[in-house]
């Protein structure tokens, strides 16, 4: 235990998540014994942060006006929607430039241990955003375990009513890797989920 | 498939030791207390990464130390191979095969053993979750994939719980109850598949574990098992197992809101041995319950051999031989001979028949007394 304020940062830092005690006290003392540590400007930014960045009204993506940048972008196709579980995801789907539909973010995934349930997340506002006609495909793209599948079971079962494609992400083989060093979960997943081709 | 050699470090009882092993039979002789077992729960721990008498790691570390060190070369079909591992007290534990790193989970591929103990008499008397674990055990050994489905299910069984446990304090609104749906159906997917590979992987191990009860008892005592399941399923036929679990489920639904848990299903299953027709647990004496577990590890042995691409799993008899009868001991021996290596360990060397004693080490307070040499 370190006196006082260094220890209430280091308390501070480790409820960061990914973040342990050890490194928690690496970083207290970078930030007391760094000299041009600019303590201000990280100051600055936290709360600036905390200030200006909001969630976009119409997907739930973060951004710093009333919609996101990729709702205000005429170019992109609004019959397609991508349901992500978070905003990092939607980060992730735009570094493939694959995809030229819009987004919802959900802001997380059905698990009863964590207390969330389909009311905490904004499912509503998606149901919202399907009810005019303009979207044609809602492809799913939860994560590929267990409460993300839960999620997207959920989802599709409440799609299903509305007479719209409902898609899911595949999962299988990670691409350019090499097939003896995949693990026996996932090459048997992907022997369930193999494709005819001829 | 056998060790050749063994090294620990701030292993147990341990600082540090070296043990040359032998093809067929190795006898470690001791008096209680100084360090027989150690040696093999260290290979046990070699390939299924867990101690046959402790739940938690910590325990293996000797006292004092902040790493034990598992290093064992195996001869493993033509090759030489240098297994080990290091259990940390308070970081992740690492893993090398040949000096490359691996993954500690990816060790039971390079090296199995099935090891019978006197813990092993809680298959026959303990709890059912004794007889779940081992017959899961041997389900993801015979096929590692089983490893997935049962983490999935016991993490799908968690969250419906919870769904099951908050619905009972708050009431279930209706938009709830359609996502205990969703948990049904994935506890279904994943439940039907380990109750069918389950049956399909009793009915391999009957004939074995017949044949090896035969073997030490010498009397047909029409040994037997079966799966006592909480959802009907005599059939391989995964359509409709899925649909009596779907049953099951709906027609406890109320009691399961009531009690706040899910009450059908492999987590409520049990196996069911036999005796004379009579069950096993209550009605069987100590020597035939130790005879019946003893013929179901060797049945395991057994068929993981069968399946071997790499050799015979070694054997492990811990302090097996003290609760049998000269007679038995005998037979035992006789059926264990064919293996490729057999390590026992004995408080009394004349409890072990003579074919077993070819190959003896004598343990005292944690050093190797004698023994053979590395060949």
């Amino acid at each position: 235990m370190y006196e006082g304020i260094v220890q209430e940062l280091i308390d501070e830092l480790g409820r960061l998540p990914g973040i342990g005690p050890k490194s928690a006290q690496r970083i207290a003392f970078h930030i007391l014994q760094t000299k041009n540590f600019d303590v201000t400007r990280l100051a600055e930014v936290l709360i600036e942060v905390r200030d200006k960045v909001r969630f976009c009204s119409i997907c739930g993506n973060v951004c710093e006006q009333e919609t996101c940048t990729i709702c205000r972008d005429p170019r992109r196709d609004p019959s397609l929607i991508c349901v992500v579980e978070e905003a990092k995801d939607v980060v992730a789907i735009e570094r493939t430039r694959e995809f030229r539909g819009l987004y919802h973010v959900l802001g997380g995934a059905i698990s009863p241990i964590e207390g969330i349930g389909p009311d905490d997340l904004r499912i509503r506002e998606l149901m919202q955003r399907l009810a005019n006609g303009t979207v044609s495909e809602v492809i799913i793209a939860t994560d590929p375990n267990l409460e993300g599948e839960a999620t997207a079971a959920y989802l599709s079962r409440l799609l299903s009513t509305i007479g719209l494609t409902v898609s899911r992400l595949a999962s299988g083989l990670p691409v350019g890797g090499d097939l003896e060093y995949a693990d026996e979960v996932t090459l048997g997943r992907a022997f369930e989920g193999r494709r005819v081709v001829t | 498939m056998r060790v050749r050699h063994l090294n620990l470090v701030d292993y147990r009882n341990y600082r540090s030791v070296d043990v040359a092993l032998a093809g067929g039979a190795n006898l470690f002789v001791g008096k209680n207390g100084q360090g027989k077992t150690n040696l093999v729960e260290a290979l046990g721990y070699l390939s299924t990464l867990g101690s046959h008498r402790v739940s938690q790691d910590q325990a293996l570390i000797r006292n004092g130390a902040d790493a034990a060190i598992i290093r064992a070369r195996l001869s493993h079909a033509e090759r030489e191979i240098l297994a080990e591992v290091q259990i940390n007290r308070s970081t992740p534990n690492r893993a090398q095969i040949n000096k490359g790193v691996i993954k500690p989970r990816e060790l039971p591929r390079y090296f199995s053993s099935v090891l019978f103990a006197p813990e092993d008499l809680a298959l026959v008397r303990g709890e059912p979750a004794n007889r779940r674990r081992f017959i899961d055990q041997l389900l993801i050994l015979r096929a590692p994939r089983m490893a997935g489905v049962i983490a999935d299910y016991e993490r799908v069984l968690k969250q419906r719980n919870t769904l099951l446990k908050s619905a009972r304090s708050s009431g279930l609104a209706g938009n709830q109850l359609s996502t205990l749906e969703i948990w049904d159906e994935r506890l279904i997917e994943f439940g039907t598949v380990i109750i069918t590979e389950r049956n399909s992987l009793v009915r391999e191990l009957r004939e074995p574990m017949r044949s090896s009860y035969r073997a030490i008892v010498d009397a047909d005592h029409g040994p037997d098992v079966t799966m006592e399941l909480t959802v009907p399923a005599d059939t391989d036929d995964l359509q409709t197992t899925s649909d009596n679990f779907r049953n099951a489920l709906a027609s406890v639904r109320r009691n399961e809101m009531d009690r706040g848990m899910t009450l059908v299903g492999p987590h409520r299953d049990d196996l069911h041995f036999e005796l004379n027709q009579l069950p096993a647990k209550g009605y069987a004496s100590h020597g035939e319950s130790w005879s019946f577990a003893l013929s179901l590890k060797l049945a395991s042995a057994d068929l993981l051999r069968r399946r071997s691409t790499v050799g015979d799993p070694v054997l492990i008899l811990d302090d097996v031989f003290a609760e049998l009868d000269a007679f038995r001991r005998a037979r035992l021996a006789a059926a264990i001979g064919d293996y490729e290596q057999v390590l026992i360990t004995a408080a009394v060397f004349e409890d072990i028949p003579e074919s077993l004693r070819a190959h003896t080490v004598h343990i005292h307070a944690g050093t190797i007394i004698d023994g053979p040499v590395d060949v």
